[in-house]
């Protein structure tokens, strides 16, 4: 039966069409700006820089895009006074250019068809005939249903401006990936712990600390920039690293201690270093006394727990176990348990990340030099507008009384809700996207595609062809960040702070910033009232203005500091403190765990391990590429253009692989990846186990350079354990073999 | 006055931003590179080394490049900086064959390109773009005949190697260990 929504793979309607072409021009070298502009470096005083932030990640770095005289972009700098970047852009910042210049971006609207051989395709449109055509449905939806049935995925600022135009028209059915598909378990974790989040930029500070402890997280993989600076200055200050990782990760080979973990048994090895701090006298008794709740039903929790008996979980040997603890305990309050980041392992996940939290107060490492200070921001007043309508349910109604702990919408609960054949109690029956590439950043592919076909209507906005856009009926082709105003960047950090980002170069192609998209659509449903503004200049200097500076200044200094209003950065000695939580109290014990029927104190429980001659698939991230948004520039495709499997040269020579050797991977559920993936025979991924970086195996071919490189991790993840405090999706209890031949023959790809 | 580099292989976490700031700083034509990244590993799971190594041009003092350049193409200017100049060069390829660090490669519009140190920057007191980018500190760069400089600092408390020193080249690319 063909499928309503058939993916549309190549366009047949011409768009993108002659990107191909200039692709096979790489093998003889293509400049970055075309033969004409070749004339070697170019002075930065010969050059304009206009204030930026980046978008190729969430850290969002300040920066200066210098155009030079001819109104060609040339390069990206950091800002000297950002903390996100302390004025050095990651690889990623640095290559952001290429997003600019990325030739296979996409041009102008397009409008889903079908064709009179009833093969769907896209036409190009005009802005008017797209947004026409967005804000009929929309209005169409919110008659027949009620606005709450159209849904948002959103990410990052171009998913601001939308969640924008969704809350004013009625709806707050909306959610990320980058809660149920990576961080929320941290945040329910750390919020029942401390009462607090983490934050982004993490609180870390591990700029300061004696000791750093990494429990799977891969600093210096995960190019999380001014982390990334201050990891290395505590290598310059000699502080101790403990990594804990079944593969030699970078951060791994820089660590005084790396324990190479069985995968999944991360909860057994923290208790037992909980219950060494107890046990052998050396957790932060003062700290504890004063400022934690339940530290004797702790106590008596951990008693077992003994290194030893953690050796038989975890395969890390008892003696090493005690010494790392001991080294925290030295090091302590100065010690930074690092939380993580992307943490929606093995649906124990919140579990995990509260054992941490706990081993945490035990070493008093909270608000101390060192270890997690108190983050601020500078608060940016809202553009004068109306109150959003109330909806009559949002998100939180999907959930169905579920992950009560939830702080943000989860995915998959509005993937289920959009499939009527689960009777849901609201069904979900459009789709706004922005910002994020779905089927490549949701695990269990048949729950996506098949809500997608459900749905009645997508529309997609996105700067790239991505998947994703496969499956909309309208495309809005959003102008990068390098040609756009966005919101005022402030986040968290020691100082608080803003960045600007305006354009530096205007759109290229048929493109439009991401507000204005989202104003023209609100427009034209009769929202003008939150849109009250001709250029979003307006907005960002009027709210500037409120806050003391003003765009003009802005756009001389890019990134502005402002003095702290919270207090100091760190606990004074004996300081006493309120902690946002039920007893007042830092909670070893949580009461908000226990009262909704959880384990108050996390108890390791076994998860399934790898059938005989399949292998756990671990993933990660490399430093040059943000996921699968960056794995079409060209500066960074240059760097790294596919992902391997890693395997270890025992496993290896039993399959007798060897490195370069291409394979199929099928996962425990006999799903085959699309694509072959290289082979990378290593000494730095355990036996058991296969490591891949995510974000590879693009199946749409308008991505002419990542098309069919390397293989896509996320669709072998198909066994999905859900963490029932919140929604997460643990992906990381799947299980992979390997496959010589070529089993996707019978299916040719289209061409 | 001695222009080098030295590289804190204990810092590197081999993000390739000295690749891309080089790339897009000298407009570098994609697919090809005047630095990039090696990463050399080293026993047995689970007890395994590596070593992550930023490489460029050695700018040696004893340079085959430049003695085996028939134009007089490539030659060592004041500072140690072994450059090209493209109007010269013929293509003939024969310094990239003699480089037994493989930093020369054949630029597609019929000269041999390398790394310059960045002159044009440090010719204005600037560091060199990949230096000046590298998230984790651990490029240092200056005059080695200068106490205070960065790199004289860097190698002073450390221990240091350089690659191939059996080629005889005298490199002035010092990788701290």
């Amino acid at each position: 039966m063909k499928s309503r929504r058939q993916f549309i793979k190549i366009s047949a309607a011409g768009a993108g069409a002659a990107a191909l072409g200039l692709h096979s021009l790489n093998v003889k070298g293509l400049s970055i700006l075309g033969k004409e502009d070749d004339v070697g470096p170019v002075s930065d005083e010969e050059m304009t820089p206009y204030p930026t932030y980046c978008e190729v990640c969430f850290w969002k770095c300040a920066g200066w895009a210098y155009v030079d005289k001819k109104g060609k972009l040339r390069k990206i700098i950091g800002n000297k006074n950002d903390p996100h970047s302390n004025g050095r852009m990651c690889p990623r910042g640095t290559g952001g250019v290429g997003m600019y210049y990325d030739e296979d971006r996409l041009k102008q609207p397009l409008i889903r068809e079908t064709g009179s051989d009833g093969k769907d395709y896209f036409r190009k449109a005009s802005w008017d005939e797209a947004l026409d055509k967005v804000a009929d449905k929309m209005k169409e939806v919110a008659e027949k249903y009620g606005p709450e049935a159209f849904g948002l995925f959103n990410h990052g600022t171009p998913g601001g401006h939308l969640e924008h135009l969704l809350r004013a028209y009625g709806s707050e059915t909306n959610a990320e990936p980058a809660f149920a598909q990576c961080r929320g378990p941290r945040s329910v974790a750390y919020y029942s712990t401390f009462g607090a989040y983490i934050g982004s930029p993490e609180n870390t500070d591990i700029r300061d600390t004696n000791c750093l402890v990494l429990i799977g997280s891969h600093i210096g993989e995960n190019m999380h920039n001014s982390q990334v600076q201050e990891m290395s200055e505590a290598i310059d200050k000699k502080a101790t690293i403990i990594t804990v990782d079944p593969r030699l990760s970078t951060a791994a080979s820089k660590s005084k201690y790396w324990l190479p973990i069985k995968p999944s048994t991360d909860i057994a090895l923290i208790m037992a270093w909980i219950h060494v701090l107890i046990y052998e006298d050396i957790y932060n008794k003062e700290f504890v006394d004063k400022y934690t709740f339940g530290f004797d039903l702790l106590k008596e929790h951990v008693k077992n727990m003994t290194p030893e008996w953690a050796y038989g979980i975890t395969t890390i040997e008892p003696a090493l176990i005690r010494k790392t603890a001991r080294e925290m305990a030295g090091a302590a309050p100065a010690v930074v348990i690092h939380p993580g980041r992307h943490v929606v392992w093995y649906g124990d996940d919140t579990q995990r990340e509260r054992a941490m939290a706990i081993l945490t107060a035990l070493l008093g490492a909270w608000g101390k030099r060192g270890s997690l200070y108190f983050a601020e921001k500078k608060s940016i007043p809202h553009f004068p507008q109306p109150e959003y309508p109330e909806p009559e349910w949002t998100w939180r109604d999907l959930n169905d009384g579920k992950y009560q702990l939830a702080t943000m919408g989860v995915t998959t609960e509005i993937l289920k809700a959009s499939i009527p054949e689960n009777n849901p109690k609201h069904q979900v029956r459009a789709w706004f996207v922005g910002g994020t590439n779905l089927p490549l950043s949701m695990p269990d592919k048949r729950l996506f595609s098949k809500a997608a076909d459900s749905v009645e209507f997508i529309a997609v906005m996105d700067t790239m062809p991505m998947e994703i856009t496969g499956y909309a009926d309208v495309i809005l082709p959003e102008a990068t960040y390098l040609e756009r105003y966005d919101f005022i960047r402030s986040a968290q950090n020691r100082v608080p702070n803003v960045a600007l980002r305006m354009p530096a170069v205007e759109p290229k192609y048929d493109t439009k910033p991401g507000w204005w998209i989202a104003k023209q659509i609100g427009e034209r449903l009769g929202l003008h009232e939150y849109f009250n503004y001709d250029d979003y200049a307006e907005v960002i200097d009027w709210q500037l203005k409120q806050i003391g500076t003003s765009l003009e200044e802005m756009k001389k200094i890019g990134v502005k500091e402002f003095p702290r209003e919270s207090g100091p950065l760190y606990l004074a000695e004996g300081e006493d403190f309120e902690f946002n939580t039920n007893t007042g109290k830092i909670e070893l014990y949580s009461t908000d765990l226990a009262d909704l029927g959880f384990d108050p104190i996390p108890v390791f429980k076994p998860h399934p391990e790898p059938p005989p001659n399949y292998y756990r698939l671990i993933y990660g991230r490399a430093p040059m590429h943000t996921f699968s948004r960056t794995s079409n520039n060209h500066n960074l495709w240059d760097l790294m253009s596919e992902n391997n499997v890693w395997i270890n040269p025992k496993i290896a020579d039993m399959w007798e692989l060897k490195s370069g050797d291409f394979v199929w991977l099928k996962n425990q559920d006999d799903v085959v990846s699309d694509f072959p993936v290289k082979v990378r025979v290593t000494e730095r991924i355990r036996w058991d186990s296969v490591y891949m970086v995510h974000g590879f195996g693009h199946s749409n071919k308008k991505l002419t350079r990542a098309f069919a490189r390397g293989a896509s991790d996320e669709d072998m993840i198909t066994n999905v354990a859900i963490d029932p405090i919140m929604g997460g999706t643990g992906m990381r209890g799947n299980f992979v073999t390997f496959l010589k031949e070529n089993p996707n023959k019978r299916e040719e790809v289209e061409s | 006055m001695r222009y080098a580099m030295a590289i804190d292989t204990a810092k590197c976490v081999g993000c390739g931003d000295c690749v891309v700031a080089c790339q897009t700083e000298n407009n570098v034509p994609h697919g090809y590179c005047r630095d990039w990244i090696v990463e050399s590993v080293s026993g047995s799971y689970p007890s395994v080394q590596i070593e992550i190594r930023s490489e460029r041009c050695n700018h040696c003092d004893n340079a085959p490049c430049v003695r085996c350049c028939p134009t007089g193409a490539s030659h060592i200017v004041e500072g140690g900086i072994v450059m090209v100049t493209h109007e010269e060069c013929i293509g003939c390829g024969a310094c990239i064959e003699s480089c037994p660090y493989d930093a020369r490669y054949a630029h597609p519009d019929g000269y041999v390109d390398k790394c310059t140190f960045c002159k044009h920057r440090v010719d204005k007191g600037q560091d060199p773009a990949c230096v000046e980018v590298c998230p984790t500190h651990c490029l240092h760069f200056g005059d080695l005949d200068d106490p205070n400089s960065d790199v004289s600092k860097a190698l002073k408390n450390r221990d240091w190697k350089v690659l191939a020193p059996e080629a005889g080249t005298k490199p002035q690319l010092y990788f701290l260990t």
